[in-house]
């Protein structure tokens, strides 16, 4: 009857999940100050791309173990394409202009994928089945499936080669002088266009390998999978301090357990029987990032967006 | 040793209708150290960033080694130009040492594949480039403070990180935008022994600054900038003893400034006797000085004309 270990591990994927794609958002947004709405469309072409690979390129019958790392692939690489083209043909024209004009470039090509999709992908105008990993395991009071491990295993390696990488690698270091001050960062040598595309290729990736783990959890994807997750991934990332990577892993868990464990638990609260639930979710998940704006607006980790300003 | 290391032919900025700097030749040879002045608002810094590529001049061209400057600043550090900034512009959140190591970029490789799988190559190269780093912060004082974060080190120490930063480029010129600016007489002091250091390092040197004093020590040749147009360029001596700049910049002649010991004063005083004994004999490449300030010229907020035109009337 104890419930809780298995709702935390729930939250914890979740936010995993919202975490890898948060990770798109904030990066993007510490070296350009653009929030990326399209980013949650890169996040569902990543699943396109994988689902393309695993039904018209490979072979039926190909066994998962073959075909998952083969999807990433494929996934990634959709998603690294729409992400870098959406910045070189759509932002980047616009990076003298007022920050209200790519804000709504991104809104608009939100809209354009999604009916991009839509309208020209087999069958994507409802859900589309994807492959899925359902075998389960038990483990004392909790369940988990392969999915599970494979999204777990995934984001923990994705996020800690990113981590190293910021701190350690040149391009990393040219990352973080770039966010700090691109026109120096020019001055020190740094082509910063070419840090803005590396930027949005590793979001892009983080986004594909979320798509892959989403698909292979809930088993179906549609044009429409993009703009939830991408909304709670913002949710995330402005949640942990936007513009801080370790902010957008933190924020995402944070996120993830907090909207489980109140879908869940919230009911058994006198007077709040009515309020729990999935159907609720989203609204305790909105509320914290409320509340969190509130008492915190810089966000969790977020000191560094104090002195940008 | 006279070799043209940087090479300024014909250099106009204008910004709309305002022209910030005018035709201006200018070259800095090999093994040379070579000041830059002028009064507030002359066009010291938008020249300035004409050569390293963030402004593009309307007109002219810079050629750094025979070679045109490509209007990239990043390309432009990559052929070998540095530069500090008049107000610091250090990556403040990174560390010392990370400040030098981001100033060494353009100097290391790395694809990104080598980074991710951290092959043998890669960290030998990493290896190789932060010992450069510790050698630099050893040369400007600073290697006990490699793990200090820019923001927390003293102004002083700040500026020579900046130094630092711009040496790890391995330039063959570098460009010092105010390098004393609100240093206390040791510290300019030791600034002066820093770009010595830097010069005998076979590294050509670029310096704007408003210490006469620190200028005349140590240029091998310095330029006047005024209104936007090069007034004056010679030795420490032809510039101090034309008339002109004094009035333009260095303020009236001699008329008992207040116990500046050695300094500015005995300069002044130096540069009214000379006047007097070789009158005028027409310094080198010099346009029309006052007169040719139209309108349009410079920064609004110049001791410029003003002063040029009252100073007229005192000199002999």
């Amino acid at each position: 009857m104890n419930t809780l270990p298995q709702q935390l591990a729930n939250g914890l994927l979740l936010g995993s999940m919202y975490g890898l794609i948060a990770i798109g958002y904030t990066m993007v947004y510490g070296i350009v100050q653009l929030i990326n709405f399209a980013h949650g469309e890169i996040f569902m072409t990543g699943a396109f791309g994988a689902l393309t690979v695993y039904f018209y390129i490979l072979p039926g019958g190909t066994s998962m173990w073959a075909a998952v790392p083969l999807m990433l692939v494929g996934g990634g690489i959709v998603a690294i394409l729409v992400a870098v083209g959406a910045e070189r043909f759509a932002y980047r024209p616009l990076r003298q202009a007022p920050r209200l004009a790519p804000l709504i470039t991104a809104i608009g090509l939100s809209l354009a994928l999604q009916e991009v999709v839509r309208n020209f992908y087999p069958g994507a105008d409802k859900a589309r089945a994807f492959p899925s990993l359902d075998t389960t395991h038990d483990l004392g009071s909790v369940t988990i499936k392969d999915a599970d491990i494979f999204l777990i295993v995934a984001a923990a390696v994705c996020m800690s080669a990113l981590a190293w990488f910021v701190r350690k690698s040149r391009t990393g270091r040219a990352m973080q002088a770039t966010a700090q001050d691109p026109d120096t960062a020019q001055l020190m040598g740094i082509d910063t266009n070419r840090i803005i595309v590396v930027a949005f290729a590793i979001g892009g990736f983080f986004a594909a390998v979320a798509a892959v783990s989403y698909g292979l959890k809930y088993g179906n994807i549609d044009y429409r999978m993009g703009f939830l997750m991408g909304l709670k991934a913002f949710t995330a990332a402005v949640l942990g301090g936007i513009g801080n990577i370790y902010g957008a892993m933190l924020g995402g868990l944070v996120l993830g357990i907090a909207e489980t464990m109140a879908a869940t638990y919230i009911n058994n609260i006198p007077g709040m029987q009515q309020l729990g639930g999935q159907s609720w979710a989203n609204v305790w998940a909105f509320c914290l990032l409320i509340l969190v704006l509130l008492l915190r607006p810089q966000g969790l980790l977020g000191e560094r967006v104090a002195d940008r300003a | 040793m006279t070799t043209p290391v940087l090479e300024a032919r014909d250099v106009t900025m204008r910004f709309g209708g305002l022209t910030a700097v005018r035709s201006v030749d200018f070259t800095v040879n090999s093994g040379e150290i070579v000041g830059l002045i002028g009064p507030n608002g002359a066009g010291k810094t938008t020249f300035f960033n004409c050569l390293t590529g963030l402004y593009v001049p309307t007109e002219g061209t810079v050629s750094y080694q025979g070679k045109v400057l490509p209007p990239k600043p990043h390309l432009v550090t990559k052929a070998g130009v540095a530069r500090t900034f008049q107000n610091i512009r250090l990556f403040a959140n990174m560390t010392v040492l990370e400040n030098v190591l981001v100033g060494r970029h353009t100097r290391t490789k790395e694809g990104l594949w080598s980074a991710l799988l951290r092959g043998p190559g890669f960290k030998k190269a990493e290896r190789a480039s932060e010992e450069r780093a510790m050698e630099l912060l050893e040369f400007i004082g600073l290697a006990h403070k490699r793990d200090h974060l820019a923001r927390n080190l003293p102004y002083g120490e700040q500026r020579k990180l900046e130094i630092a930063r711009a040496l790890a480029s391995e330039p063959g010129l570098l460009l010092l935008d105010e390098p004393t600016a609100g240093m206390n007489p040791q510290e300019t002091r030791a600034t002066e022994e820093l770009v010595f250091a830097i010069r005998d390092q076979g590294i050509a040197v670029l310096v704007i600054e408003h210490d006469m004093r620190f200028i005349f020590n140590l240029c091998d040749r310095v330029a006047v900038l005024v209104q936007g147009e090069k007034l004056v360029e010679g030795t420490s001596e032809v510039v101090q003893a034309d008339e002109r700049v004094v009035a333009a910049y260095l303020g009236e002649p001699f008329e008992g400034e207040p116990a500046d010991d050695t300094g500015t004063a005995a300069t002044a005083e130096e540069t009214d006797t000379a006047d007097e004994t070789d009158a005028a004999p027409a310094p080198p490449e010099t346009p029309a000085a006052g007169e040719d300030t139209g309108p349009d010229t410079a920064e609004p907020d110049g001791t410029g004309p003003q002063s040029t035109a009252s100073t007229k009337g005192d000199t002999p």
